[in-house]
């Protein structure tokens, strides 16, 4: 995060930079602030109509380009990957609106707008990543009511959520949530991670960067400071466990990474690839091969040119 | 492939292209002006205003033509270019007792003062197809004479005539001291009825019909009569601070419906009816209509009345009243979702394992 002029001109004629207008980002970034403050607590915004759809980002989008200067250098992925559509989509509208620099390489960016996932690569100091956000409540399933949800959380009344991981026990011997698993921040609030696969869930614990997380329809912030406590909850006899791939990357040969599942005929033939593509591809060059990288098609080892 | 290979730009830039072409239909049929639309597809113009939330019938228009005729898509395009408008200030409460009427019926009195005013109207038409329409017949016969302008004289809402007797509950001017706008701030609940209001004007006509609807089969019935529905013209003023007295803005047309509903007495009030409100831009009276209808089923816990029916339920109803918020969200389906649906590939393939280790034979067999 760097400071910005208001008098900057963004490329894009007749907008603001980054799109929206000074007063706008002055109240989201107020909003920020308290979320930084009151880590894991959700705090409304007045979140503005965006010209991408709800449910696309535009929380992500707004708290981009609230904290977005001109010397920022921008990486948005979705899936863990640069060229899905619609990160492709969010860093050209950037470009567009704020002419900021946009990098693939986790490591050269300022601020990472993320959908679904961490990067494999830890964050460092000054990083900023911003998490795009569908439904912020983590209690939502449990009680459907805003006015509900809201008393349970100021009286930190979580044993609902308790008693729906004690159920997924009890009915399937273990608990049945995969992704979006939820977490306690700072010993405080319960705190939905976005749909991140649980496998995630360790990189926010102590994470060096800022975590900030952006509901634009559900019109929420909240944030994770940085080097912060994050529990994923669990039961002493049912201690919390990631996602564990019996291969390695098909393609880089990493182990320990999240793997994304390719089918790649219609006789159960399959290869398991880095779901963090930018991840995979420095590993290749620097010299590490996966089993199947020779006979992978060009699409799918990105080697096309850089977007 | 629609992810996770590079070149993902090109795809989409493609993509678009083939949409503005496919925009423009047969290049042989002339292209349809915006003009054209604004003045052809009134209705549906004054429909995207509305939910657009932003009375500009040529912006309306234009988003109709970009959007292919797509209804949200053009609520979209107009919402968008509003959110980026400076606000200057805010206009003085439109008087829509001072309309200039186009139409105004009410079905609680037989006649009144002012006259019951049919103007252009679809009731009692016979839907039947129109093939001279089809073949580009003759221009209709320009109308008559005493409807072409404006109804003349006093046009007093039924309302206040009720008002005056103390039949129907006040609507009291601090009611409008400081309006709340959903736009620019976070919704929270309980919400008042300013942001209920506006929330229902903005929201989804098909969504506020069928909840509106749904009171009127026992989902939280309240007993409606429509006093009064009315279009025609009103005027926008605008106080700047450095002059000190309103001037004028422009014109707005509008549609108004006044519900009056069932009334309940208690030991401190004695009966009255109550009210449900209905506004929206351009002539829209299904949805100012449903609208009302829903307001006042809004008013449940206001009016201590069991909120037991989904039209009585704010949060239910704001929640998911905006077609934006409800495209999108159902939409974002489309988006990739293959890291999520890996995690759960995972523990189903890992649940069934452990479930054909703990039953060895097919269920069917072992019931045998």
């Amino acid at each position: 995060m760097t400071a910005q002029s208001a008098t900057h001109t963004a490329p894009e004629t007749g907008y603001n930079f980054a799109y929206l207008d000074e007063q706008t980002k002055r109240m989201i970034r107020r909003a920020i602030l308290k979320a930084i403050a009151v880590p894991g607590y959700q705090v409304p915004f007045a979140s503005r109509e965006m010209p991408m759809p709800y449910g696309w980002g535009t929380g992500g989008v707004q708290v981009t380009a609230s904290i977005l200067g001109p010397d920022d250098v921008l990486k948005v992925i979705d899936q863990g990957s640069d060229d899905t559509t619609n990160a492709v989509s969010i860093r050209k509208f950037f470009k567009r609106t704020a002419g900021v620099r946009t990098t693939t390489r986790t490591g050269e960016a300022t601020v990472i707008q993320t959908r679904h996932r961490i990067p494999e690569q830890p964050l460092g100091e000054g990083q900023v990543i911003v998490y795009q956000v569908p439904i912020p409540e983590p209690l939502r399933f449990l009680e459907p009511r805003e006015t509900e949800t809201r008393k349970l959380h100021a009286l930190a009344e979580y044993g609902l959520m308790h008693v729906k991981l004690y159920e997924d026990i009890a009915r399937h011997g273990h608990i049945a949530t995969t992704y979006a698993y939820p977490v306690e921040v700072a010993g405080r609030y319960i705190m939905d991670p976005s749909p991140t696969p649980k496998f995630d869930n360790p990189k926010m614990h102590m994470m060096a960067g800022l975590q900030l997380f952006g509901a634009g329809r559900e019109k929420r912030i909240y944030a994770i400071p940085p080097y912060t406590q994050v529990r994923s909850l669990d039961f002493e006899d049912h201690p919390f466990r990631i996602q564990t791939f019996s291969h390695p990357c098909a393609l880089c040969a990493a182990e320990g990474v999240y793997l994304d599942e390719v089918v790649m005929d219609d006789r159960g033939g399959r290869m398991f690839v880095c779901s963090d593509t930018d991840s995979c591809e420095e590993r290749r060059e620097q010299g590490h091969r996966g089993a199947m990288l020779a006979d992978t098609p060009a699409a799918l080892k990105g080697e096309s040119s850089h977007v | 492939m629609y992810v996770a290979v590079k070149g993902g730009e090109a795809a989409i830039d493609n993509a678009h292209r083939l949409l503005a072409h496919e925009r423009r239909g047969d290049p042989s049929v002339p292209e349809l002006s915006v003009t054209q639309v604004s003045e052809q597809l009134g209705l549906l113009v004054d429909r995207v205003m509305t939910e657009g939330s932003l009375y500009d019938r040529a912006l309306a228009a234009l988003a109709l033509k970009q959007a292919r005729g797509d209804l949200i898509e053009a609520v979209f395009l107009v919402r968008a270019f509003r959110t980026t408008l400076p606000r200057f200030g805010y206009s003085q409460p439109v008087d829509t007792a001072r309309m200039e009427i186009r139409r105004r019926i009410s079905a609680t009195y037989k006649d009144l003062p002012g006259g019951q005013v049919l103007g252009p109207t679809f009731d009692y038409t016979h839907r039947l197809l129109d093939f001279m329409l089809e073949a580009n017949g003759e221009p209709p016969q320009p109308p008559a004479e005493a409807d072409a302008g404006a109804a003349e004289g006093d046009m007093p809402r039924v309302t206040d005539l009720l008002d005056a007797e103390g039949l129907i509950e006040p609507s009291s001017a601090s009611d409008c001291d400081t309006v709340g706008d959903l736009t620019r701030e976070p919704l929270t609940f309980p919400a008042d009825r300013d942001l209920r209001l506006q929330a229902l004007a903005r929201g989804d006509e098909g969504f506020i019909l069928a909840l509106g609807y749904s009171t009127q089969r026992g989902y939280g019935r309240t007993h409606p009569f429509v006093s009064e529905v009315r279009v025609g013209e009103v005027a926008v003023e605008l106080v700047p601070e450095e002059i000190g007295f309103a001037v004028p803005l422009g014109r707005l047309t509008v549609t108004e419906c006044q519900m009056v509903n069932q009334f309940k007495g208690s030991a401190a009030t004695p009966p009255q009816f109550t009210r449900g409100y209905g506004l929206v831009f351009g002539q829209s009276e299904r949805k100012a209509m449903a609208m009302s209808l829903v307001d006042r089923s809004l008013r449940a816990r206001e009016l201590g009345e069991d909120a037991v029916a989904p039209a009585q339920d704010e949060e239910f109803v704001l929640s998911h009243a905006d077609n934006l918020q409800a495209t999108g969200f159902v939409e974002h389906l489309k988006l990739p979702h293959y890291v999520d649906f890996q995690a759960e590939l995972d523990l189903v393939r890992r649940m069934r394992a452990e479930h054909e280790a703990n039953h060895p034979y097919p269920l069917s067999e072992a019931a045998e």
